[in-house]
């Protein structure tokens, strides 16, 4: 028999997961966060000396922009929304309870922490954290002898980066397994939530993208220890000593790296992104217009997101033609996603907005996801990327489109289902706040980098250096980033004390439905059978109200 | 437009305006996006809401204003993207290198960029990894052993003459590096195991920093080097006394 503190930790209760998904992720977000304040301060003052540990030398840099890359893309903006949501709200939203192959599921949640520990422990072994980047390109990555932190460190980078793989490529059999045999009779592919749609479609991705991505960290691996040559050609000299010859070229690993990179892209955002229509639904009483179209669009992102990833090596040499060729499916790419983006506009303008922060923050992923999104279609000119690549114009690129979009979706996802994990609702005040500073500092913070990468300011330096021109012009730019930065953080401690504060047994609770929403998870009924489609709001929709939930039969004539 | 370094390339006019007109569109586009959503709050605040019971009746032709044609004209816009900037990708990636380009190899090490000219005979030495030995003197591994080695040209300083076109052969040593003019407009990587070729014609003369744009370890930040661009009466004084003292 286990006792009931055993039941608790080893469950298989989807929502028990989604708690300690959530639990991780603040984890690692917090970490994540320390981490680029360290790098900001290294780069605003570069001869601080910092308690416990001194100067920041510019391999403890290095380290922090690795650690920092991949613990916020793997354990914050994948772990969220792919993990946590689906957990949370998943089974609810199709009718049924609990998920398919329920221990897969939960095992994935112990596997992902253990790569996280693992991850984590790369900071406290001789050399410290790795300093590839979180692309980890190989012979850096590849070699022992590249640099401090590629031994121990490297490999518990790719140890940790295959338990990862393996626990989601799990998880998203599991959501697949879910939605495809268990969704409830009546709950036709047509009456799917758009957030369904999209963990559909981003659990199809991650079980293809972070296969490849298993598979190069495995042969990297093998690279390292077993005298394999996948990655490595002859004739290297490293810290001059000449290499073992070998028969592999890194090329290998930029194409395996990013056929997982950039399709993750499309993991981290599209549940955001079908949040945002099912949010935005709710909030103006409106049905989402061109139901069908979003549904399609979701679909087209995924299938074309696998055919785009040459876009992130324009300039490592590859075939010219092939770089035009990935320049015309990037922009097929963005065609869908722009629909997207103006159907969210369409229904913000003609709506009736009430104002609450589940909304506000939608509307903050709205406004970044167009204004990181925007500069899309000028990096997939590869002429205009020979110039852009790697610079900070694409650090502020990622750091909008993808990291800003996504945090502002995950904001919203526990604005919005706060309720079904404490049957309150946080604090609107507090978290009109949290949304305000968030937002202008995060503008602040990530903006001015577009400046700074047309300036031509590399990443990954250490310390600013570019042309003389315009290095100097860069130097308040920097500056304030920094203080943005602080800013930006600053305000989630607000958030954090509202999650705490909301949770109290003084405040009053919310109801079953507090969002008066349509979709099924804010049904009162354990097995409600589905009568509507997702998005029944306006006027005259309901019996009394002006909505109809997917649970509430029609109206009798 | 005036946040870049000035530009000293022949092809770089044209890639100045060309991402001139990219910025301004999408720059112009965001701020109209975010006009957007603000004045949607301001309303909301202002007491007035956009719509009105009732007003599905003419949802089709609302619903092909507001999203059909902003769609068109957005893939409109996408395709002359495509179209104008592939133009210049094709006369920099896709064409051949003019025969009378000069020929510089560059070398990426650790966190050095090296620059080897082939000197009167116009072909490269041959290399040897295990010959490299940066403390003698002999950073590419050059191979004493073959006669087109002698009057090959090694040097830490990137010297070119103004208005000739140019073909780099890129190589590292290592590590993979990024190489990375912004003052020509230029970057390519270096790959371990393969050989780039970059084709481009300096035009002003001055100094112009080279970078490394991919992270290469621990000093990538210092990885520079400089290019001069000269006048050609110059170039060839200069290479003279280089080629001189290589004998």
């Amino acid at each position: 028999m286990r006792s009931p503190a055993e039941r608790r930790v080893f469950t298989t209760e989807p929502k028990a997961l989604a708690r300690l998904y959530l639990w991780l992720g603040l984890v690692a977000v917090v970490t994540g966060t320390l981490l680029s304040l360290l790098m900001r301060i290294h780069r605003t003052w570069p001869d601080l000396a910092m308690p416990l540990h001194g100067v920041i030398k510019p391999e403890d840099y290095l380290a922090l922009v690795t650690m920092h890359g991949t613990l916020m893309v793997f354990f914050v903006l994948t772990v969220v929304p792919q993990s946590a949501f689906p957990n949370l709200v998943l089974p609810a939203q199709i009718g049924t309870r609990g998920m398919a192959l329920p221990r897969l599921n939960a095992a994935a949640f112990w596997i992902t922490t253990t790569s996280l520990l693992v991850l984590l422990a790369a900071f406290f072994v001789p050399e410290g954290a790795p300093i590839a980047g979180w692309t980890s390109y190989p012979p850096l990555s590849a070699l022992a002898g590249a640099g401090p932190g590629q031994a121990t460190g490297m490999d518990l980078w790719l140890i940790s980066i295959t338990l990862f793989c393996l626990a989601a490529v799990m998880g998203s059999v599991s959501i697949l397994a879910t939605i495809l045999t268990r969704h409830a009779p009546g709950m036709t592919f047509g009456r799917l939530p758009l957030t369904v749609w999209s963990w559909l479609v981003s659990s199809g991705l991650t079980v293809i993208a972070f296969t490849a991505l298993f598979i190069a960290a495995g042969l990297l691996l093998s690279d390292r220890h077993f005298g394999t040559s996948f990655f490595l050609p002859s004739g290297l000299v490293v810290n001059g000593i000449p290499q073992a010859a070998g028969s592999g070229t890194p090329m290998l690993w930029l194409h395996l790296f990013w056929f997982f990179g950039h399709p993750e892209v499309y993991i981290v955002v599209l549940p955001g992104m079908g949040l945002a229509s099912s949010i935005l639904a709710n909030f103006t009483r409106r049905p989402v217009p061109g139901y069908t179209m979003m549904a399609v669009s979701t679909l087209l992102i995924g299938v074309l997101g696998l055919g785009v990833w040459g876009h992130h090596i324009f300039v490592s040499g590859m075939n010219p033609y092939a770089g035009t060729a990935f320049g015309l499916t990037t922009m097929a790419i963005a065609i869908p996603s722009s629909a997207e983006v103006l159907t969210w506009l369409a229904m913000v303008f003609r709506g009736r907005l009430r104002v609450n922060t589940p909304l506000l923050f939608v509307l903050g992923f709205v406004s970044f996801f167009i204004a990181g999104g925007l500069t899309g279609p000028i990096l997939a000119q590869p002429a205009l990327d020979a110039y852009l690549h790697n610079t900070f114009f694409v650090v502020g690129h990622f750091h909008l489109v993808m990291s800003m979009a996504g945090v502002f979706s995950i904001f919203a996802g526990i604005y919005y289902w706060y309720p079904l994990l404490t049957g309150r609702r946080m604090n609107e005040g507090l978290g009109q706040i949290h949304f305000w500073v968030s937002l202008i500092a995060a503008y602040g913070t990530f903006y001015p980098m577009y400046l700074a990468g047309l300036a031509g300011e590399p990443r990954h330096y250490a310390q600013l250096a570019g042309p003389v021109e315009s290095f100097a012009r860069l130097i308040p730019v920097e500056r304030g980033i920094t203080w943005s930065a602080f800013l930006l953080a600053a305000a989630q401690l607000v958030f954090l004390f509202n999650v705490f504060w909301s949770a109290r047994a003084k405040v009053a609770l919310a109801g079953a439905n507090p969002w008066r929403a349509t979709t099924l998870e804010w049904s009162p009924e354990e097995h409600p059978t589905i009568e509507n489609g997702p998005y029944g709001y306006g006027a005259g929709m309901g019996e009394r109200e002006d909505f109809r939930p997917q649970w509430e039969r029609k109206k009798p004539f | 437009m005036h946040w870049l370094p000035p530009n000293g390339a022949l092809r770089g006019v044209a890639l100045d305006h060309l991402l001139g007109w990219n910025l301004t569109i999408v720059f112009w586009l965001f701020v109209a996006a975010q006009v957007l959503l603000v004045l949607a709050l301001v309303r909301r605040w202002a007491g007035r809401s956009g719509a009105k019971a009732g007003d599905e009746t003419h949802s089709r032709a609302r619903y092909l204003f507001l999203h059909v044609v902003p769609l068109l004209g957005i893939v409109g816009l996408y395709l002359w993207m495509l179209v104008t900037s592939h133009g210049l990708w094709a006369a920099r990636r896709e064409s051949g290198v003019a025969a009378q380009a000069i020929q510089v190899e560059v070398t990426g090490v650790q966190f050095v960029w090296y620059f080897r000219y082939p000197g009167r005979d116009g072909v490269y030495g041959a290399t040897k990894p295990t010959l490299v030995s940066a403390p003698t003197g002999n950073p590419l591994g050059l191979d004493a052993n073959d006669p087109h080695t002698a009057d090959d040209v090694v040097s830490s300083i990137l010297v070119l003459p103004a208005g000739q076109p140019v073909e780099i052969t890129l190589r590292t040593q290592d590590v993979i590096h990024g190489f990375f003019v912004p003052g020509m407009r230029l970057k390519q990587d270096a790959i371990p195991g393969m050989t780039g070729h970059l084709e481009f014609t300096p035009e002003t003369p001055g100094d112009y920093v080279i970078l490394c744009s991919q992270v290469c370890g621990l000093g990538h930040y210092r990885m520079q080097a400089q290019m001069r661009v000269v006048m050609p009466e110059q170039f060839n004084a200069w290479m003279a006394t280089r080629e001189g003292a290589a004998k």
